[in-house]
């Protein structure tokens, strides 16, 4: 068992309101990854988790039972910190050690499980150094390797990855998924980067000011996202809204662009609404009547594709095309729309228009 | 990020005088002699009382009397050291027993303020508190005034209490003196180590309290070593008090001992300053061992954030 459950969590520092009612259902076995910019709450709410915070307001239950009131240690949880948090004086194997000793398990126990962990994650060479004499890599895994000795509830980790370059977060993310998919165990991941989200979680949760804007399966979060924020926030390139309207079987853009109306878009007429596409649904390859025009406004070559700025009146889209893509400055241009796959918000209260999408 | 406190302390200011460096011309010279010049002078004037007292606690009592004053070529003697120990006829002398007194009182004061204030900088390092900085500055305040200025209330009070002419006395108002200097030198310290150390212990399952014990206070010790030699710095040079508040040779501190040599008709100023000489050894002795933190760790520690 490992379910963790937060009802209602509130908590301000100061004037700041750090949570503003945040509610997560972590299932038992899941990868289950928090996202949100940074001051989101994303650290807070799993610190309130890990019984480091005091809440204003909420419970958290653990496996069911009421904790909200346990100190960290009743918990059974483990955490792996943004910093890493290794102690100074201590070595790697020390470090690893620690959750063990603190529990007061017989030493060879002890030795057994730092040798197995350290396997698991390669540092065995690493066990007789001190923090200071490793790579922000090295601390990493050995912080990580703290967590993992033990088979606690949960492991809560903050951002583990951020302070690594590139090529590392790239492979600490697969190793984390294989970790995760080897041991099995409940994973409560935050981040703020959204290919690490999309990438591990099997949940995802979308956090923004301390409130929870969406939570479900990355796929879901990624093809049906539940307000225009969510749908700017998760996804890269940015997707593209162009403010429009309904009018009888016509999406009108307020640039004059007129599309069909699909069927799912249920506003009523004249209601303003934000017309939302991925820069994957898009073509300028393609040709379609579904399609705006515009002019080439920028190119940006990525090696495996290229990304075009295509100007529709005053705003802007973004389209990924294949890398051979040419074209110059101002020239007309044709966008293909792929409208069953685009997204209509309530331009007001941001919300997506029931059955957007499908 | 793997910071110790004793990392976090930049060393006394290393590097060569950079204006000598980069102009090579004669001008250059000339300002390094001058500089030279005036600092020699300064450290003239300021040690010359030093050798003063050095000389005085060496030389025959005639000698010390000699007009014109001799620098060198007098007649060496230890005798005056000697007095300090051990009574003309034998036995322990009363300064002797002052001296073990001020170990006493600075020993234990020293031991209590930090005993008290470690924890308290603690508390005010790492918790949320109501009026936090208030009281930080309410606990500041009571240093803003020498001593002279209380000391007529606490010597009332410590009458009353029987406090009046006890090292338990002057123990306990050296100590309430020094907790207020920990905390604010320890919080600095305390501060600077990241609160995450402690909050990775607890989730490893230590309690709070443990968590500071096994994870923070090692990390501690150099910033505390420093503190406390402060804390006994203060104590062992204290006078105010101690002259007030004692009367007897078996409980009269060193300051207020050494200072009852002069007066009467005569002054063996040999005595005098061969006790001085003993009086000033350990602060110079401790002094020299935290002079890294004399400056660093009074700015680093007590007067950022």
């Amino acid at each position: 068992m490992g379910t963790v459950s937060a009802q209602g969590l509130r908590k301000s520092f100061g004037d700041v309101q750090a949570l503003n009612d945040v509610t997560l259902e972590v299932p038992d076995g899941s990868f289950f990854v928090v996202l949100g910019p940074s001051g989101a709450g994303k650290t807070t709410t799993l610190r309130a988790l890990a019984g480091l915070e005091r809440l204003d307001a909420g419970t958290v239950h653990l496996d069911g039972r009421d904790a909200t009131h346990d100190p960290p240690a009743a918990r059974d949880l483990a955490m792996v910190f943004q910093s890493y948090a290794l102690y100074p004086r201590q070595t790697a194997f020390e470090n690893i050690a620690s959750p063990l000793r603190a529990r007061k398990a017989p030493a060879d126990e002890i030795r057994t499980a730092v040798a197995q962990v350290a396997e698991l994650l390669h540092i065995e060479r690493l066990l007789d150094r001190r923090p200071a004499q490793m790579s922000g890599g090295e601390m990493q895994r050995v912080a990580l390797a703290r967590a993992l000795v033990r088979r606690p509830r949960a492991f809560l980790m903050d951002e583990p990855l951020t302070n690594l370059d590139l090529k590392l977060r790239v492979e600490m993310r697969t190793e984390l998924t294989r970790i995760h998919r080897s041991l099995g165990g409940t994973f409560v991941y935050v981040t703020n980067d959204q290919v690490e989200a999309l990438s591990m979680a099997d949940h995802l949760a979308v956090l923004r000011d301390g409130t929870v804007q969406q939570v479900g399966t990355p796929t879901e979060v990624y093809e049906r996202p539940a307000n225009k924020w969510v749908a700017g926030f998760v996804g890269s390139p940015r997707i593209s809204l162009l403010a429009c309207h309904a009018e009888g079987d016509q999406l009108i853009g307020a640039e004059g662009w007129k599309l069909p109306r699909p069927q799912w878009a249920t506003a009523e007429d004249g209601r303003p609404l934000l017309l939302g596409l991925r820069a994957e649904d898009l073509s300028v390859e393609r040709r379609s009547d579904v399609a705006l025009d515009g002019e080439l406004y920028g190119l940006e070559p990525l090696g495996d594709r290229a990304l075009v700025d295509v100007k529709i009146g005053d705003a802007m889209v973004k389209v990924k095309a294949r890398p051979t893509v040419t074209g110059t400055r101002g020239e007309r241009m044709s966008v293909a729309v792929d409208l069953d796959r685009a997204h209509l918000f309530d331009a007001d209260t941001g919300l997506a228009l029931a059955g957007t999408g499908r | 990020m793997a910071l110790s406190v004793d990392e976090a302390v930049p060393g006394p200011a290393s590097d060569p005088t950079p204006h000598a460096r980069r102009r090579t011309g004669g001008g250059s010279r000339a300002r390094a002699v001058i500089e030279g010049g005036l600092l020699l002078l300064l450290a003239v004037a300021m040690l010359f009382p030093v050798l003063w007292m050095v000389e005085t606690s060496i030389k025959d009592g005639r000698d010390v009397y000699a007009v014109p004053a001799q620098f060198i070529g007098f007649d060496a003697t230890l005798d005056h050291y000697r007095d300090v120990f051990v009574k003309p006829g034998g036995g322990r002398s009363d300064l002797s027993v002052a001296f073990l007194n001020s170990v006493i009182v600075a020993g234990a004061s020293t031991a209590l303020a930090t005993l008290l204030g470690v924890p308290a900088a603690w508390a005010y390092s790492r918790f949320t508190l109501k009026a936090k900085k208030d009281q930080l500055f309410f606990i500041l305040s009571t240093r803003f005034m020498p001593p002279v200025v209380v000391v007529i209330p606490i010597f009332l009070m410590y009458r009353d209490l029987g406090l009046i002419n006890t090292k338990l006395g002057l123990v306990l108002i050296y100590t309430a003196f020094n907790v207020p200097f920990t905390i604010w030198m320890m919080k600095g310290f305390i501060d600077e180590v990241p609160a995450e150390y402690e909050d990775a212990a607890m989730l490893d399952g230590y309690s709070r309290f443990q968590a500071f014990y096994k994870v923070t206070l090692p990390l501690l010790v150099p910033g505390i070593a420093a503190t406390a030699v402060f804390a006994l710095i203060f104590s062992w040079n204290e006078f105010v008090f101690a002259i007030f508040l004692t009367s007897s040779s078996d409980v009269r501190t060193a300051p207020p001992a050494i200072a009852g040599l002069i007066g009467g008709t005569t002054v063996d100023w040999g005595l005098v300053a061969a006790s001085a000489v003993v009086f000033a050894l350990p602060v110079l002795v401790f002094t020299y061992l935290v002079r890294k933190h004399l400056v660093a760790g009074v700015t680093l520690g007590a007067v950022r954030r």
